[in-house]
């Protein structure tokens, strides 16, 4: 299976920017399905994106996030070629990870 | 009392008459009137352009589009499409063998008019006879796995003008007629017709949302709507579209809206493909 997630880092000068998206459903657990009942929560906890091994942008995601949601930020620090990590972890306590390089 | 009837008789005849010169199906004049038509309300969008639905008449729009599309949110679906047409069947064989060229860049050719069965064939349709043909359980036509593989498929057809062809055929012309009988004729409470919006309003606001000009509107199909939050086809942009006018929709890949697709994929004619597209 294709990973849930898309990066791009670019860095210029000092700073790097990043801008991902991630696929994932994020329900919210207000929601009713078409029979009536409700959909369960099922959204990311957690979003980390760590810079040659250094966490450089934490997010606490919850029930109010858009599903497939998309995070742009940028850092101070890295440079070309660097290895960029991203991991999600959601609330069933599913998870996944990937590694980009910075461009 | 006599002469007055006969004197209205004559009248409804000589009506009738010129109702049928006009009416005599001629898509090579509709195809230019229609053109005329779009290029003089909005004289400063480039033909090409006009593919790109609401973004070809909002500024504001556009600037929010150029950054979608750094990022687009339809990148999964083409990515899960192209898995979908290579993934093999119960039987060994895959979706991309139902096509031709692999079903690489062929998206501009459908709906085309098939001779043997006298009717029209679309993208979604061939993809479910495909399906049924190699026994495998058809997709639903307003679907995710349906707007999949036709994203893929768009996506590799990019640019490729659409070359819809109508074959001197009565029955292909009739299905163009009806297309085109189909897109003008008022439904629903609301009492719309597809023209109500999209040839005489596209570029306003309707609530919150700007319409999307009917030339070139099927080029950038199949589309992640923000609305939705997920990915539509033609099927889904049909049925929903009857809907929001309160009428009744017809099941989708009826010969209605088979027959309407011909139509406006011809008005399209020479636009490039820039599916799938993504719509706030």
């Amino acid at each position: 299976m294709a990973s849930s997630i898309r990066v791009r880092a670019t860095a210029s000068g000092e700073t790097t920017e990043v801008q991902a998206l991630i696929q994932h459903p994020m329900d919210s657990g207000f929601v009713k399905n078409a029979k009536g009942e409700l959909v369960p929560a099922h959204h990311i906890e957690t979003v980390q994106f760590e810079a040659n091994g250094k966490v450089v942008f934490t997010a606490l995601w919850g029930p109010a996030v858009s599903k497939d949601p998309y995070v742009k930020f940028s850092f101070k620090g890295g440079k070309k070629g660097d290895d960029l990590k991203i991991s999600w972890v959601d609330n069933k306590g599913a998870s996944d990870s990937m590694t980009a390089k910075i461009q | 009392m006599f002469r007055k009837i006969l004197i209205s008789v004559a009248c409804c005849a000589i009506f009738a008459n010129s109702a049928l010169a006009a009416d005599s199906i001629n898509p090579e004049q509709d195809f230019k009137a229609f053109r005329q038509f779009f290029q003089s309300k909005f004289p400063k969008i480039k033909l090409d352009d006009f593919v790109n639905g609401p973004y070809s008449v909002d500024e504001g729009l556009h600037k929010q589009w150029l950054q979608k599309e750094e990022f687009p949110p339809y990148d999964f679906a083409v990515d899960k499409g192209k898995e979908l047409m290579a993934k093999p069947f119960a039987n060994g064989k895959t979706m991309a063998d139902c096509f031709p060229n692999k079903g690489i860049g062929i998206r501009q050719d459908y709906p085309y008019f098939d001779a043997k069965e006298g009717k029209v064939i679309t993208l979604e349709l061939a993809v479910n006879r495909c399906l049924e043909q190699n026994g495998e359980k058809p997709y639903s036509y307003t679907g995710d796995d349906m707007a999949s593989v036709t994203a893929y498929m768009a996506f590799t057809s990019r640019g490729k003008p659409f070359d819809i062809k109508i074959p001197n055929d009565p029955r292909a012309l009739a299905a163009y007629e009806h297309g085109k009988q189909y897109f003008y004729q008022r439904r629903g409470q609301l009492n719309f017709s597809c023209a109500s919006c999209h040839v005489q309003s596209p570029g306003e606001l309707i609530r919150s949302e700007r319409l999307a000009p009917a030339l070139g509107i099927l080029n950038a199909m199949p589309i992640y709507r923000s609305e939705w939050g997920g990915m539509g086809t033609i099927s889904r942009r049909f049925t929903s579209c009857n809907s929001q006018v309160r009428g009744v929709p017809l099941k989708p890949q009826d010969a209605e809206y088979r027959d309407v697709e011909y139509y406006l994929s011809y008005m399209a004619n020479g636009l490039p493909i820039s599916g799938p597209g993504a719509r706030p």
